[in-house]
């Protein structure tokens, strides 16, 4: 659908190069880097705002740079980073919006238009904002709207820029699931960036990872953590990231090793690792007794061994302070 | 179960509520001045009967009848243009002189009554009746159209919309200066005839003058008819209206046309109206709780013609011989009545927030 050829982009010197890249339909990719390695100048320039410095961007057969505007956009359609300030108008108003390339020199929404916005918004499940003005509406409610704007102009690539910026953590599931639905309901191949890695990790059906040298790794999320490409990618971004649990590490070890002893994938045992490991220990569990043990007996009941010597704990706070205490 | 999706435009009881309003001030305003003649005398004229006083059909005729319908020129005139800059700019205060039109209009009338001493051309100055003379439109229209001509060559070239800004507002402050440099060095009777230009009057166009003033403003409407949907397309901002396929570059063109037309050719005919171009689209914005232009256009239309045709009334102060500035009149009666309509609902942040 969209395919780029050894592609460069930035300004004046190239931020990115040699990037081959391709999106198909009913595809979610999700655009993962650090600030400034050019996620959105990448965007802005697969969606024609800004020329490319050297290769091309074909969308389906034509070249997506020389496509008149009014051609390009009944194609592909973009969802820009930060709030919109678009005055006074209804939702219902704003994704109408989305028709101009279609309408006539007054703009008049044709039956066939009408169906085009109702359709938009009931897919993102905007349509029981319709008549609600767009000041009133929270971030969430806002960017589901802004979606059906771009949905209205029926495209066949979708470009979000940092969707889920402003959104609180069940929002911004929520909106990367009805971007995974409307891709499969619509076709619609949707290109996002965000800075949810945990997230797009588990919903994105392919990943593209920019590093801040430019560098771009491309495939299914699974993939890229098991390859290790996640890992390196972050760690020159002074970040460790975990292939086991998929996540970042979020602690650096300050205080030594522990061992503890308890059920295995027990909850128990789970979130006491946690505890551990937030207040700087470096948890092993592998038989191997270190001078600093604890024992989980169950969800209410520790027992601790120091150097100095033994306690037993009800709550997971008292065994915090025990062991804090034992290392001053 | 269908979710009911609002309706869009301008309601059609609305269209006809704004026409009704109009049409009762146009009839006020022929009927009202320093003398009254009564409305049923008023049609009796306008549909060629005779009036009771002979005299009443000359003053319809000759002196109220083109007042008023320059009056709706202007207001509608003004207000379109100043909606559309607001528009363009996304800027509240935008107003259709902003990109320094009048100030062009301004330097063109200053060069001729100021400067005319120079050339020993005194003769056009003749008392305080300036206002008929065709060469003041003219030498107006010359510098609004040369300062139009600039805006819009540069209005090509630029990317961002802000640099024209702060381009015409520079021009602005450019002119005011070589004005009041003129100011400083004329004869104080000069300087008075400039500043009764300056103070704005809708009874200098005659039914010559009409035959220009009329198809131009007319075309500039036409225009800004013809922009509503890309000045809706910008709404969004600029990334926006290119992504749905909007040649910014060339939409800007036209508006910037159409506005500077009308507020370039209302100016070299009327002095620089102020006001009416800033504060009726918000009120039309107010009222109608919307930003859309298919409403907002219209409305604004009939509601400056409306505005400036009671402005004019007020102005000619019915039943005596003053006539006061009709800038004058419109700050101090408008700003009260807008002020209300506009902070009863607190739309304009919103409409506007960055």
């Amino acid at each position: 659908m969209l395919t780029s050829t050894s592609l460069a982009i930035g300004y004046r010197h190239p931020i990115a190069s040699g990037l081959n890249l391709h999106l198909r339909p009913a595809e979610m990719v999700c655009l993962i880097g650090p600030n400034g390695a050019g996620k959105s100048t990448l965007l802005r320039t697969l969606a024609g705002m800004q020329p490319p410095l050297a290769g091309t961007v074909k969308l389906g057969e034509a070249n997506l740079h020389t496509l008149p505007p009014l051609e390009l956009a009944k194609k592909l359609a973009i969802v820009l980073t930060g709030r919109i300030e678009a005055g006074n108008l209804s939702a219902y108003a704003l994704v109408t919006l989305g028709r101009h390339p279609y309408t006539d020199w007054r703009g008049t929404l044709t039956p066939r238009d009408e169906e085009a916005v109702q359709r938009a918004m009931r897919l993102t499940g905007s349509d029981v904002l319709a008549s609600r003005p767009i000041h009133e509406l929270s971030d969430g409610e806002r960017q589901r709207v802004m979606i059906a704007r771009a949905l209205a102009q029926e495209p066949r690539v979708l470009l979000l820029d940092e969707p889920t910026a402003f959104l609180d953590l069940p929002r911004r599931v929520e909106l990367l699931q009805l971007l995974k639905r409307l891709s499969r309901e619509t076709r619609c191949a949707i290109l996002l960036s965000t800075h949810d890695l945990d997230l797009a990790l588990r919903i994105a059906d392919k990943l593209w990872l920019l590093s801040s040298h430019g560098e771009m790794h491309i495939g299914i999320p699974e993939e890229l953590a098991l390859n290790g490409s996640l890992a390196r990618i972050f760690h020159s971004e002074g970040i460790e990231f975990d292939h086991a649990s998929g996540a970042f590490k979020v602690h650096q070890p300050a205080c030594g090793p522990l061992s503890l002893h308890g059920e295995r994938d027990g909850v128990a045992t789970a979130w006491t690792w946690r505890a551990l490991e937030r207040i700087g220990y470096q948890v092993h569990n592998n038989g191997v007794r270190q001078p600093v043990h604890v024992d989980v007996l169950d969800a209410a009941h520790w027992h601790l061994v120091t150097p100095k010597g033994q306690s037993e704990h009800t709550t997971l706070e008292s065994l915090l302070t025990a062991l804090q205490s034992s290392n001053t | 179960m269908p979710t009911p999706f609002p309706k869009l435009g301008l309601r059609p009881w609305i269209v006809a509520l704004l026409i009704l309003i109009l049409a009762l001030a146009f009839v006020l305003s022929l009927t009202l001045g320093s003398v009254h003649i009564p409305p049923e005398q008023v049609l009796r004229i306008l549909t060629g009967g005779e009036p009771d006083k002979a005299s009443w059909a000359d003053v319809i005729f000759k002196f109220r009848l083109p007042k008023a319908i320059t009056a709706m020129l202007v207001g509608a005139a003004l207000s379109v243009a100043g909606l559309q800059m607001q528009t363009l700019f996304r800027n509240p205060l935008a107003d259709p002189f902003i990109l320094g039109v009048s100030s062009g209009a301004s330097l063109g009338v200053a060069l001729v009554v100021l400067g005319a001493g120079a050339g020993g051309a005194s003769a056009f100055i003749t008392g305080l009746n300036v206002f008929g003379d065709l060469s003041l439109a003219f030498a107006a229209s010359l510098g609004a159209g040369a300062v139009l001509g600039a805006v819009l060559i540069v209005s090509r070239r630029v990317q961002n919309t802000l640099t024209l800004l702060i381009l015409g507002l520079m021009f602005g402050y450019l002119t005011n200066a070589v004005v009041s440099l003129l100011i400083y060095f004329s004869q104080p009777e000069r300087v008075q005839a400039f500043s009764l230009w300056a103070a704005g009057s809708f009874g200098g166009v005659t039914w010559n003058q009409m035959r220009v003033f009329f198809p131009v403003i007319a075309a500039g409407l036409l225009v800004s008819y013809v922009m509503i949907k890309p000045l809706n397309a910008l709404l969004l901002g600029d990334d926006y209206a290119r992504s749905l396929g909007l040649n910014v570059r060339r939409a800007r063109f036209w508006i910037i046309l159409s506005a500077s037309l009308l507020a370039g050719v209302s100016t070299a005919f009327c002095g620089p109206i102020w006001f009416v171009g800033v504060a009726v689209p918000h009120v039309a914005r107010s009222l109608l709780n919307t930003a859309d232009h298919r409403a907002l256009l219209p409305a604004s239309l009939l509601m400056g013609a409306s505005f400036a045709l009671v402005a004019d009334v007020i102005a000619q102060s019915p039943g005596s011989q003053f006539v006061l500035p009709l800038n004058v009149v419109m700050s101090l009666f408008g700003v009260p009545i807008i002020l209300w309509i506009i902070l009863r609902q607190k739309q304009l942040r919103q409409s506007f927030a960055s």
